[in-house]
């Protein structure tokens, strides 16, 4: 079974936590990874950096350009996580806009994926419509995980539609926004969670932008099987050493 | 071979709707709305009204005499640069405005690189009384004040985008940062034939009023509705797409389309998509666009800041990779010159994204009987200081 359908059956609530390869420094990746696992996280979201992140609000912007001038690339990112999984067991899903897997060659990006022990993809630029006409069999012949996301505007329809195409779990956008954008969850949210869960889909739900610190993390989980933090921890290991993580997981659980 | 899109909204294997969820619903509604609104006969009579009585369309079809005599054809200049707000891109920003009011938006937002889309989108907005956010690249703002200060008289806010090289591509990601932070009341008014479908169809559509009237002028002054070519400057390529349209079946009609040279294709400083581009993904649609190896965007170069895009329509990509359109580079030096040229002999004091399709002579001969069309998509007037600039004026 994929790590992340392990992870999902476990019983509790998820943290996941993203953050940018090659930032803040090149060779910082592998690090990070392995202290995040130490730290406590369930599941971690490794962005591979592109010049045009449209999703993105300024902190992932920032950190995605830092990265790529570093001298991040694709083949970089799977040179760095070449030995990964003889020290990491926790599940590892890679992030990325579609250009750049798609000039690595889609097939040729799963085949390293799968090599690596990469369990998952999240790719915010590949609909879902395309993906399930055109890449879903490479994925499955690889083994590998593809997440889509759901907003509060997308029609119920949609989210059964997406829902059946998922085969990990479904990344539920927090509100309408890029990454990074609010602090508090309103009424809105909270009402939208509760929407969602009502649905009783088959996939778990993680919800991520803007989940910044407990009070957000805890909401987020009320409803749904866990969180991702992305733009907090970017802030957090721009300015705290790696050895630090801890005390960053430490505030939100 | 089909040029027109095809229901999935791709032109061959060029197009589509590469887009992330948030933006999902307001690019479906559109997708499921844009055709049955503009066949509303309500929605064409005040489209039409408004080209004709606030545009000033039709642009004339100009013989331009002395011009042929120099390159021995028959050459007519299709007159945009006489469009109100100096270009062609009134045409489709009447249009989205219009469409705008009919989905319900109440608010209107845009991307620019020189400013023109800007004006026509600001200008419309005027006109209709609706909330108008124009992105620029802040690095756009310091060269193109003077349209900078249009977009303001005309009551729109310019937010400077930051990001990234802080050019045309970083205002147009900033705008879709907006849109889908704006999910429910906005419209992206998106100002070429670019962007996820059906942005390059709706915009091809409301730009074809260009083809449709050289049928019937060429018709009263040549007694034929097909000319042997129609040649325009290509950026993301939305007056070419319109120059072309009703042409784009008929194999008589040779298709020319003249890209940026910038310094020279291999300079480093060029915006040549088709010479340099590869297939990729870039502001939502699967096009030819100028990349790394990585599949990084990078940034173009061209003197003309409308030109200055690394992608090229999706359209266009498919007119390129099928052989159906003739394609040319124009450098900087060559474009300037015959933008001095067209001024000295015919009295018209062309864009510089024009003057590169003016430039077509350079790479290609006529015959003496051949009709010759080129878009003459927008005036000089934005580009006075880059005239003045190079030729010491």
């Amino acid at each position: 079974m994929n790590r992340i359908n392990q992870k999902l059956e476990e019983d509790k609530k998820l943290l996941s936590i993203y953050f940018t390869a090659g930032y803040p420094q090149l060779e910082d990746t592998v690090p990070i990874i392995e202290k995040l696992q130490e730290s406590g996280v369930d599941l971690l979201e490794i962005g591979l950096p592109f010049s045009d992140p449209l999703a993105d609000g300024p902190t992932i912007q920032k950190s995605s350009t830092q990265a790529l001038k570093n001298g991040m690339t694709t083949e970089k990112l799977f040179e760095q996580l070449k030995n990964i999984r003889k020290t990491v067991h926790i599940p590892l899903i890679i992030m990325g806009y579609f250009n750049p897997i798609l000039q690595y060659g889609v097939e040729n990006f799963c085949k390293k994926c799968s090599e690596i022990g990469v369990d998952g993809l999240i790719i915010p630029d590949l609909p879902a419509d395309v993906f399930h006409d055109e890449y879903k069999a490479i994925f499955e012949k690889y083994g590998l995980i593809n997440v889509f996301l759901i907003t509060p505007q997308t029609s119920e329809e949609r989210v059964r539609f997406i829902d059946k195409v998922s085969n990990g779990f479904i990344y539920m956008v927090s509100s309408a926004s890029v990454t990074g954008a609010k602090n508090t969850f309103g009424d809105i949210q909270t009402d939208y969670f509760k929407r969602i869960a009502h649905m009783n889909l088959n996939a778990p739900q993680i919800v991520g932008f803007g989940i910044s610190n407990k009070e957000t993390f805890n909401s987020a989980t009320q409803h749904a099987k866990g969180a991702i933090i992305g733009s907090a921890f970017i802030k957090f290991i721009k300015e705290h050493p790696i050895e630090d993580i801890d005390v960053f997981v430490k505030t939100i659980r | 071979m089909s040029y027109n899109i095809n229901n999935k909204g791709y032109y061959g294997e060029f197009g589509g709707a590469y887009i992330p969820e948030m933006l999902y619903p307001n690019v479906e509604e559109l997708r499921q709305n844009y055709l049955k609104v503009m066949a509303e006969p309500e929605f064409q009579n005040e489209f039409q009204q408004l080209l004709k009585d606030y545009v000033g369309r039709p642009s004339p079809l100009y013989f331009a005499e002395r011009l042929s005599e120099e390159y021995g054809a028959k050459i007519y200049l299709k007159r945009e640069d006489l469009n109100h707000t100096g270009a062609h891109k009134i045409n489709n920003t009447i249009g989205q405005i219009l469409m705008a009011q009919r989905l319900g938006k109440n608010r209107i937002i845009a991307e620019t690189g020189a400013g023109q889309h800007g004006v026509a989108t600001a200008t419309v907005c005027a006109l209709m009384g609706i909330e108008c956010v124009v992105y620029m690249g802040e690095i756009d703002i310091a060269r193109q004040a003077p349209n900078v200060a249009r977009m303001k008289m005309l009551g729109a806010e310019v937010r400077p985008a930051l990001s990234g090289s802080r050019t045309l591509k970083d205002a147009t990601n900033e705008a879709i940062r907006d849109w889908i932070n704006n999910p429910v009341d906005t419209h992206y008014i998106i100002g070429s034939a670019i962007g996820p479908h059906p942005y390059p169809d709706m915009v091809t559509r409301f730009q074809s009023i260009i083809s449709e009237e050289i049928k019937w002028q060429l018709k009263e002054k040549e007694g034929r509705e097909n000319p042997d070519y129609v040649i325009a400057c290509i950026g993301g390529g939305s007056n070419a797409a319109g120059a072309y349209y009703h042409f784009l079946d008929n194999p008589d009609v040779g298709i020319v389309a003249i890209e940026a040279a910038g310094k020279g294709i291999n300079s480093g400083e060029s915006a040549a998509t088709s010479v340099l581009g590869k297939e990729g993904i870039i502001h939502g649609c699967k096009t030819l666009l100028m990349q790394t190896d990585d599949g990084q965007i990078t940034e173009p170069y061209s003197i003309s800041a409308g030109l200055d895009y690394p992608g090229v329509g999706p359209l266009h990509a498919h007119l390129y990779r099928s052989g159906r359109g003739e394609f040319y580079s124009i450098t900087d030096d060559d474009a300037m010159k015959a933008g001095l040229e067209l001024s000295k002999t015919e009295g018209i004091i062309p864009a510089i994204e024009s003057a590169h399709a003016l430039a077509v002579f350079k790479h290609k001969t006529f015959k003496e009987n051949d009709v010759v069309v080129i878009n003459l998509s927008g005036r000089g007037d934005k580009d006075l200081n880059t005239y003045i600039d190079y030729f010491n004026l």
